[in-house]
């Protein structure tokens, strides 16, 4: 099947438990003639650990190609972390996500620190964008923290466990 | 052997051509220039355009000679050029990047000039720098020819008020598939050299770009850096700027937005290999390119 299915238990996972964090991202819906999903990549970065990759969405299938040229244009992710991983593996790629409202867990086994959360889109014939939502664990003040950009990354939100 | 000896000539004319660009008042400058850097996926190739030109990276003037231009891989390998084209203004070729890592694509020039007398009749050794036959293009005029001159190993024994100075010059790029290795910058303690601190593929507007370079492997302090950055056509002034290598032979480098940026750096000194020479001409240049953070 396509390699969203890779996605789904994933997904299903999310609501599972009230005690989980979550991560949900809006991509924009945009109107312009020639539209393609965006590339994104979403990662966390924190004080002395190295920056963990929670999902690619790429076009792992593009015709028949690989899709895997056009990562170094989500150039913050590829340089933190993507070039150091080459080609996702499954527990972290995903097909691109058409244009609304995802939530995917944030990682549970994340110790108390200091985090950011960084979200990158790329797309074909478009923009490129960088989102960042800091976020500390175990959390301190509400459940949430969010941000937003307004081009091809609308709001970004994390929910804290 | 035939191919050695070609290869030999060949870089002697590099050098020639090479040499003459800083010495002289004119500007002309020689530069690669990737298309980018970063390469990611399963088959990349780097496409490169070289040229000789006034305006940083804008040809309109003579192009760079393919057989000029040497490919390493990151194992050290030689790699190749492939999809070459030497144009009006400019050559342009492709490498296919079979190996993850970082590549090196550049030239080398390598020369011996000056002169000396014999019986009072001043002669000189080393030629002319002229555009080698077929600079200018299929079908353009044909190069100057260079001026007939004394051959190295040919100065007799009686010359006196020898002055020669040898000359080596390097001009190089690099590019990197996945995860950026330093393999190559490994220092052979000879000449002027390299030794970035921050890798060249990974340079970022908003962090400065720390190069190290040494001569015979020691710290070369002291030395001034040049920087331009591409794109002069579009701007009223240059924008180039000189940085000069602090005591550990390091120039710290801020960058004035993402973008290609030419470097360049000279040392001379009285340290020369070639037997008779007095004086040693080194120069190093590098296309860098900055990314937006």
């Amino acid at each position: 099947m396509k390699p969203s299915s890779l996605l789904a238990p994933v997904l299903a996972l999310a609501p599972a438990s009230a005690m989980a964090g979550s991560i949900s991202i809006d991509l924009s819906r945009l109107s312009v003639a020639e539209y393609h999903r965006p590339y994104v990549a979403i990662w966390i970065e924190g004080a002395g650990i190295q920056p963990r990759t929670v999902a690619v969405w790429y076009d792992a299938d593009h015709r028949g190609d690989p899709g895997t040229k056009w990562l170094s244009d989500l150039r913050g992710w590829w340089r933190v972390a993507g070039r150091n991983i080459g080609t996702p593996p499954s527990g972290i790629s995903g097909a691109t996500r058409a244009p609304g409202h995802h939530t995917i867990p944030l990682p549970a086994d994340l110790k108390p620190g200091v985090y950011t959360l960084k979200v990158e889109a790329a797309r074909e014939t478009g923009g490129r964008e960088l989102v960042s939502v800091p976020f500390t664990l175990p959390r301190t003040g509400g459940k949430g923290a969010g941000n937003g950009a307004g081009g091809e990354i609308g709001a970004v939100a994390v929910t804290l466990p | 052997m035939a191919n050695f000896i070609m290869f030999k000539s060949l870089a002697l004319l590099v050098g020639a051509s090479a040499l003459a660009l800083p010495m002289t008042a004119s500007a002309h400058r020689q530069w690669l220039l990737p298309v980018a850097t970063t390469y990611s996926g399963e088959d990349p190739w780097a496409s490169v355009d070289a040229a000789v030109s006034n305006d940083l990276f804008f040809p309109d003037h003579f192009p760079i000679q393919l057989a000029q231009i040497k490919v390493t891989a990151p194992d050290g390998t030689a790699g190749a050029i492939e999809h070459g084209i030497t144009a009006r203004h400019r050559s342009t070729f492709d490498v296919h990047l079979t190996q993850p890592g970082t590549w090196k694509i550049g030239t080398e020039g390598f020369n011996v000039m000056g002169s000396f007398k014999v019986d009072g009749v001043e002669k000189r050794v080393g030629r002319r720098p002229g555009p080698p036959p077929g600079a200018m293009g299929p079908g353009g005029a044909p190069g100057r020819a260079p001026v007939e001159s004394v051959a190295l190993d040919a100065i007799p024994a009686n010359a006196t008020d020898l002055k020669l100075t040898e000359a080596i010059s390097r001009n190089e790029i690099f590019v990197t598939r996945g995860a950026p290795t330093t393999a190559l910058f490994k220092p052979s303690g000879k000449g002027l050299e390299f030794d970035p601190l921050t890798h060249p593929d990974d340079l970022v507007a908003n962090e400065p770009g720390k190069f190290r370079f040494l001569i015979d492997g020691q710290p070369a302090k002291g030395l001034k850096l040049t920087v331009i950055p591409g794109g002069k056509r579009y701007r009223d002034a240059e924008g180039g700027y000189d940085v000069t290598t602090d005591a550990n032979g390091v120039a710290t480098v801020k960058w004035t937005g993402a973008g290609m940026y030419w470097m360049t750096i000279s040392a001379t000194d009285n340290k020369p290999t070639t037997p008779r020479a007095t004086e040693r001409r080194m120069t190093y240049t590098a296309t860098v390119e900055v990314m937006a953070p």
